[in-house]
């Protein structure tokens, strides 16, 4: 009886809802881009001021275009020795983290063992804790072995804390992959061994490089396990964060602008690069 | 011989990796563990005496910090479950072929150092900056109105930073909803709010929870937006743990804060865990 009465309002309302969904969801796009115009405020602020041409230390009011520090961009050693340090580690630390992390992806994704639980189990704590207390537990492990502080702790830290994104990222690629292939290759006679360098790790090969490239960019950026395991070595983030207080030069937000127009320009391109396979999928 | 290395290369391939995050993540708890348990001073080093009053005195002095971090980062949570909610919702139902550019200009920060990033918000948030002297010369601001050194301004930070965070397991779990599900509802004559609430939302709830895991962690650990952002009355637990570790070397007071922090941080992340399995979570992170 009640199913015979309702479509009556219904369908009379069905115009109205329409409309106010349509509007809802304007109002939303609307919204998406205010919102990632937020987002990118503070990125556009950051490439101006590398344009600003600032009288005193303080580059915080703008006082004139200029180009002049794109032209001196390494005037300041302390700066450039921080930004080499900082690449260096991130060359580093990515490529040793790429190799762990793939040996543990691969094994979760291929192999049923006693133990994947448990290394699961960690890798999920190694992504999900603070890295407050990564950065602090790491320092009181090193002062409690009488280790000096410097580029080894800290390309051990930075290896540490990516091996587990690595892993996540290669086993989600293993997972899919067709075990047929491999097979076929051991039926052809191939060893275990051919059979891994001609067939599964080209395979793995895309998914190992976005791998690296998340380990490069994790420890690039990193701030705060960096702050605890560094010493006396400057990276780049270090460096700004001790020059806050004295004022940034401007070398900073050009440095800033490239690191960021680099990064873009590699995502978009491997981005690209990926699109056919992705629509195969 | 053949099955023999069948059993043991799972092991074989997890060794190194597996070790290393043994030595340097597992280890590094438990001596941080020992030395909050332990006295001394950093000249005459340290001793273990099981003196677990240093939780209690830790805990008593730095209470007012905890607890702060803590509410900041559940207000960081809720305000960006709601300001992320309706971006993911509509990248995920109107996105169409541009989902991945959408995603990519939300993600556009990652690109920016975390500390350069903070350091323009300060830029843009300072007393005569480009957002407020505007606004103080159009009188719509008293003239000594600041935001620089508030809680306002250091949540606003956390936000700010953490915002991907939050529309990616979002997004991720909008976007698995099968459209016909929702037409189900509008046939069954679910109103959209009703067929939103009783059958979106609900399905999207995963995607919240893995984001309130990746934004309420870091947020109330985090001590760079309260130091470039805050003031003394907004200082955070990261910021008594850091300065006690780096500045006055009071290692067993930084542990066992360290290690509270932890604790309370991980019992919440392990029961969310539970009820959501781990892998769903390590996908979303992995992205």
């Amino acid at each position: 009886m009640t199913q015979t009465l309702t479509p009556a309002p219904a369908t009379q309302a069905t115009p109205s809802r329409r409309r106010f969904r349509i509007g809802g969801a304007r109002m939303m796009h609307i919204y998406t881009w205010l919102l990632i115009a937020w987002l990118v405020l503070p990125i556009l602020v950051m490439i101006l001021f590398g344009f600003n041409d600032p009288q005193g230390r303080y580059n915080q009011t703008w006082q004139g275009f200029t180009l002049k520090w794109y032209g001196e961009l390494f005037a300041l050693p302390d700066l450039t020795d921080a930004l080499i340090a900082s690449l260096a580690v991130a060359v580093v630390s990515s490529l040793i983290s790429a190799a762990l992390g793939t040996g543990i992806g691969y094994a979760l994704g291929r192999y049923r063992f006693r133990g994947a639980g448990a290394t699961n189990l960690v890798m999920f704590a190694a992504i999900s804790s603070p890295e407050l207390v990564m950065g602090s537990s790491l320092l009181t492990l090193f002062v409690s072995m009488g280790v000096g502080l410097g580029g080894v702790t800290l390309t051990i830290a930075h290896v540490m804390f990516s091996i587990a994104f690595v892993a996540t990222v290669v086993r989600a690629r293993v997972v899919t992959l067709d075990r047929a292939m491999e097979e076929a290759a051991a039926d052809l006679g191939a060893t275990a061994w051919t059979t891994w360098w001609k067939v599964t790790f080209p395979i793995l090969l895309p998914a190992i490089f976005s791998g690296i490239m998340l380990a490069f960019a994790l420890s690039i950026d990193d701030f705060v396990i960096t702050n605890f395991t560094a010493g006396n070595v400057q990276t780049f983030p270090l460096w700004i964060w001790g020059s806050t207080r004295v004022g940034l030069p401007p070398q900073v937000n050009v440095m800033g602008t490239l690191i960021f127009v680099v990064g873009v320009l590699i995502a978009v391109v491997a981005n690209l690069r990926s699109r056919p396979r992705k629509q195969q999928d | 011989m053949n099955r023999v290395k069948r059993t043991l290369a799972p092991y074989l391939l997890v060794l190194p990796g597996g070790l290393w995050l043994l030595v340097f993540f597992v280890v590094p708890m438990v001596t941080m563990l020992s030395l909050s348990l332990q006295e001394g001073d950093i000249v005459n080093g340290y001793v273990f005496t099981g003196h677990w009053q240093t939780y209690v005195e830790a805990i008593s002095d730095y209470q007012t910090q905890m607890i702060r971090s803590l509410v900041y980062g559940a207000i960081t949570s809720l305000v960006l479950i709601v300001l992320a909610f309706p971006v993911a919702y509509w990248i995920a139902f109107y996105g169409g072929r541009k989902k991945t550019t959408y995603l990519f200009l939300i993600l556009l920060p990652f690109f920016v150092s975390f500390v350069l990033r903070t350091i323009s918000w300060r830029m843009l948030l300072t007393d005569d900056g480009v957002l407020l002297h505007p606004l103080k010369e159009a009188g719509l601001l008293p003239s000594g109105f600041q935001l620089l050194g508030t809680p306002t301004a250091v949540i606003a930070g956390l936000v700010y930073n953490f915002l991907p965070f939050m529309v990616l397991p979002i997004y991720v779990a909008l976007e698995r909803i099968d459209p016909r599900v929702v037409e189900a509802a509008r046939d069954l004559y679910a109103s959209p709010a009703t067929a939103f609430r009783k059958v979106i939302f609900p399905l999207a709830l995963p995607g919240v929870f893995a984001g309130v895991l990746m934004t309420f962690v870091p947020a109330s650990s985090d001590y760079v937006n309260s130091e470039l952002l805050g003031g003394t009355s907004t200082t955070m637990i990261g910021q008594v743990i850091q300065s006690k570790f780096l500045h006055t070397s009071d290692y067993p007071t930084a542990s066992a804060l360290a290690f509270a922090l932890m604790a309370v941080l991980l019992i919440g992340v392990f029961s969310y865990a539970r009820a959501l399995g781990t892998e769903d979570v390590m996908k979303v992170a992995a992205r």
